[in-house]
Formats: C-alpha cells, structure tokens, sequence
C-alpha cells in the first residue's frame, strides 16, 4: 500500500487579501470582501478565476461556495466543504482539506477563505444579548464567563501557575507582533508601535491578559489557492508545497464545563506529533512560526505542544530578542499576526507563511525553507499545518 | 444580594431538559452531579451517555459542596451590559474531589481584588434569586 499523505501533494499557487480595515469600517459587505479576496489570490497564482473547482472554510464562514461559485462564473463545481468549530481552530484544516481533494482528485484548484465583515455582522468578544443562557452555557455564563477571553483563560491561568511562566513571556508575545507590523503598510496596527511601559500600562481585560494580549477584531477577506504539486514550475511563484497538516483535539478535549482531562492546554497535544509525522521533521527544522494569537497565553501553551520549548523554557525562550525577524532564534508572527496585521481568523498567517518561502514578506527571515502555521489554540478542533520550500522536499 | 448584578442571562434547563435535575436540586440546596450506574463514575457536565462506558443509565446524586480551586480568573472588562461599571469579579473553576473531580464553575465570593489560591478549599453556597421569573439559584463557592 503506498503511503497516506499529502507531503508535498499540493503548492499554495497563491495568495491574496483585501484591504484590512478595524471592525465595522469595512465600506464593502462581507460577501465583496470575499470576492475581492479570491480574485487577488487568482490573480497571484496568475490562473482564471473562473478554473477554482473547490471552496474550502471554516469557523462557519457565511460566504456560500454555491453563491461564490454563481458569481465568479465558475466553470465548474467540484467541492464545498465547512471545517466544523468556531474562531480560527480550522485555518490549516481548511487548506489541509483543499489538499485532501486535490490529492484524491475531486477536484483540482481550491481556494480556502476567511470573510469577516462585523459591522454587517455582529462582534465576537461580547457577551450574549439572550435572556437565558441553556444547555452547557447555563454552567458558565450566569457567572460572568462568556466572551472568548474569558472561556479560555482559566486554562492560561493553570498553565502557568503549573510551570512558573512570567507575564514577560506574553508581553514578548505580543510585542512581536506589534514590531513586526510596524514595517507592514497592510497592518492595521501600522504606525502604532508598542513598547514595554504602554504594555504594561494598558488596561486589564482579564487577568493576565491586559488589552495588548488580546486579538483585534477586523473587517476584510483572505484566500489562498491550492492546486496540485506538479503545476509548480508552471505559476509565477516560488512554489511553497505542503509538508505537513494535522486537526483535531485530544481525549475528550471538549467535556463540558471546563472538564477536559488535558485542561491547562491550547489541545496541540495530539496534533502537533500527527503534523510533525506527515512532515518528516520536528520543530528543530522550523525557520519561521506564524502562531495564532486570539490570547498570548495560548500561543504560549501553543508553542510548548508543538515544541518549541518545554514548558519551564518558555521564560527563557519568549523574549522579544528570540522573536523577531531576521535577528532572533524564532521568528514569531512576521506580519503582525491577529494582534497587529488583522484578525482574519488565521488565513493572513497563511498568506505570509507563503510570502517567507517566497522571500517577498516584509521582515524577511535569513531562513525561511519551512514554516509553521498553527491555527487558533483552546477551541476545537484545531489545526497546524507546515509549509516548504522545494529545497525541503 | 447576589455576586454579580441582575440582568445576566439566567440558566436555563433547555428544550431538551437535560440538566433539569440540576437546577432542580439547586432550588432545594442541594448540589446533584451525573453518575453512572453502569461503570460507577461520575460525569460533569451533563450528558446523555456515560462517555467512559457509553451507558445511558445515568442517575443524579447529591454530593457534598466542597472543592479545590483548580484555576480561576479576574475579569475586569464588561461583555455585558449588565456588568457595566460593576468593576472586577472573579469566576473560579472548582474540582470536586467528592465526585471524582469533576470541575465547576462559578464565582468566588467575597473581595474581588483578593489572591486567589489554586488548591485552596471552598465550600457551596447557594445563590437564590427569588425575583427572577421564573426563580433560579446559582452555586457560587467561599474559601473555607
């Protein structure tokens, strides 16, 4: 029996974005935004748009393939699929199950997308307007448990009472970010630098996440194409192959009311080796991390599970030094990521995990031959994914 | 008075009345945990199946209201209107040594600005809010 795997089956042929605008600024609805982003990935991979056969989403992204499909002209139809779970849990399974049908041959040119418009839509980091709260909701919201931040913290909060990690450590998290995107004209935090003093000064959403450890909220649409790997040498683009893609969550993972065997986790802890295994490498091999911030504290407990460091490294290793392109050890969310490019539930990661390999991102890492991305941690399913260069097959 | 201010969302069994004997139990004091017959383990939160033996033979038993904090947080900023202007208060989850540690939610009464122990002892107490329509009654918990 040959071996099961997508390694290096597909290429991202490309990659495109809107314009990314603070929630609720979008001027376009939510479905333009959608367009306007496949088109720029279409364009970037220098093919027809209407040759895209297969949708691939998630986090139950409101932009139907069918009405996509009708608008684009699309010739033909051959996969529509919805990463099951919210937030950005799904962003590498998306791309990961555009893979699985490019492989088996249902269909041959997939684009995976995110749409967020919030002021078409509602917000994500505010509590309920219902006057009852049922089923596993009724357990935790009466007590004041009910926005993102506050149904995952517990677990940050564990974490790093279990392992002694410092507030140091999300600061360099998040400073990261905000570094990076100082050098990026797309980024909506472009122009608003973040030092140590305005970090620490920064008002409490929950403890320990202060305003700067907490993702943006924004408006605009990503997308990535992925077509089979022996179409490389044809698209204007250094090729970034597929190496790895894993989804999913451990024992029991979502047992109700905080009652996952494996709590103090961002639920890595049996996806990342299924990754690593697909890949053929380890987190030694990994130039360049692009890791999902909803909050500091779950790339942090993110970071650990893929192994980057055990978990009484992680003061050590969260430095801003180590973290930032092209000097340190670990380049970390090069673009600015969901605290400081957009919150564009993962899929911007994407896009500049394939910018590194190119060489064309804003910071530039001296190597940059496999990256990591690793979708939104403490929901689940989540998902990771590894992307390579030629040079890694 | 209750920990935090009326007008939060106010539990609710649900169409599908799993949870019922909970709430139930709380209106009377009294603090009811899933147990399996089938394989003698207890379950939280509720479900239809045991999901260690995959029995439906699920009973409900009452269980001491003493724990350990196993992990808590201070929220500080409002999601809710409800809350605006309320200032810090804290939600801690709570293992229930009793019934097989299982883990719960609710708030940790007293100051809200305290240190909060993971590991610490705390006892059950009951939160009724009479004037609610229908009434309902929280568990919240205290350091012991």
């Amino acid at each position: 029996m040959t071996e099961r795997t997508l390694r290096g089956k597909v290429v991202i042929a490309g990659i495109g974005e809107t314009q990314y605008y603070k929630h609720g600024q979008s001027p376009d609805s939510e479905f333009k935004l959608a367009l306007q982003a496949i088109l720029a990935a279409a364009k970037d991979a220098g093919i027809d748009p209407k040759d895209i056969d297969g949708f691939a989403s998630y986090s139950n992204d409101r932009n139907d393939p069918s009405r996509l499909a009708a608008a684009l002209g699309t010739k033909e139809l051959r996969f529509s699929n919805m990463q099951w779970g919210g937030g950005g849990g799904g962003v590498a399974a998306a791309v990961g199950n555009a893979a699985a049908a490019i492989t088996s041959g249902t269909a041959n040119c997939v684009v995976a997308f995110r749409a967020l418009a919030q002021g078409q839509f509602a917000r994500f980091g505010r509590g309920t307007g219902a006057p009852l709260a049922s089923g596993d909701d009724a357990f935790t919201i009466p007590y004041g448990v009910m926005s993102p931040a506050q149904k995952f913290v517990m677990k940050v909060v564990r974490f790093m009472h279990d392992h002694g990690v410092k507030q140091d450590a999300l600061r360099a998290i998040s400073m990261a970010s905000y570094h990076h995107a100082q050098n990026n004209p797309r980024a909506v935090m472009y122009g608003r630098p973040l030092d140590e003093a305005k970090y620490d000064a920064s008002r409490w959403i929950v403890e320990p996440f202060h305003l700067f450890d907490c993702c943006l909220e924004n408006d605009g649409a990503a997308a990535v194409i992925i077509m089979p790997a022996d179409r490389a040498k044809d698209l204007p683009h250094k090729a970034s192959y597929l190496l790895g893609v894993a989804g999913g969550s451990d024992h029991r993972c979502a047992a109700p009311v905080h009652n996952a065997p494996n709590y103090a986790s961002s639920h890595f802890a049996t996806v990342a080796p299924n990754l690593y295994n697909m890949a053929k490498m380890g987190p030694q091999d990994i130039d360049v991390v692009q890791c999902y911030e909803n909050f500091t504290g779950g790339v942090l407990m993110s970071l650990v599970e893929h192994g980057f460091c055990k978990p009484e490294e992680a003061n050590d290793l969260l430095r801003l030094e180590n973290l930032i392109s092209p000097t340190g050890k670990m380049p970390l969310n090069t673009s600015g990521g969901n605290l400081a490019e957009c919150y564009m539930h993962g899929l911007e990661l994407v896009n500049e995990a394939v910018r590194q390999i190119r060489g064309t991102a804003v910071n530039q890492a001296n190597k940059s031959d496999a990256v990591i991305v690793i979708g939104g941690p403490m929901v689940t399913p989540v998902s990771s994914l590894i992307l390579g260069s030629e040079a890694t097959l | 008075m209750s920990y935090l201010p009326e007008g939060l969302p106010a539990p609710s069994s649900g169409a599908d009345g799993l949870s019922t004997p909970y709430w139930e139990g709380t209106r009377k004091g009294k603090l009811l945990i899933q147990y399996c017959k089938g394989c003698n383990h207890w379950q939280w939160g509720p479900e239809w199946i045991c999901h260690r033996c995959n029995g439906f033979d699920l009973d409900w038993r009452e269980i001491e209201g003493r724990g350990t904090i196993y992990s808590y947080q201070r929220v500080w900023h409002p999601v809710h209107p409800a809350l605006n202007g309320h200032g810090p208060y804290i939600a801690a989850l709570v293992e229930l040594p009793g019934a097989g540690n299982v883990r719960m939610v609710g708030n940790l009464l007293g100051d809200p600005k305290q240190d909060v122990p993971i590991g610490a002892a705390v006892e059950a107490v009951f939160e009724h809010h009479e004037t609610a329509s229908p009434p309902f009654t929280l568990v919240q918990w205290r350091l012991v």
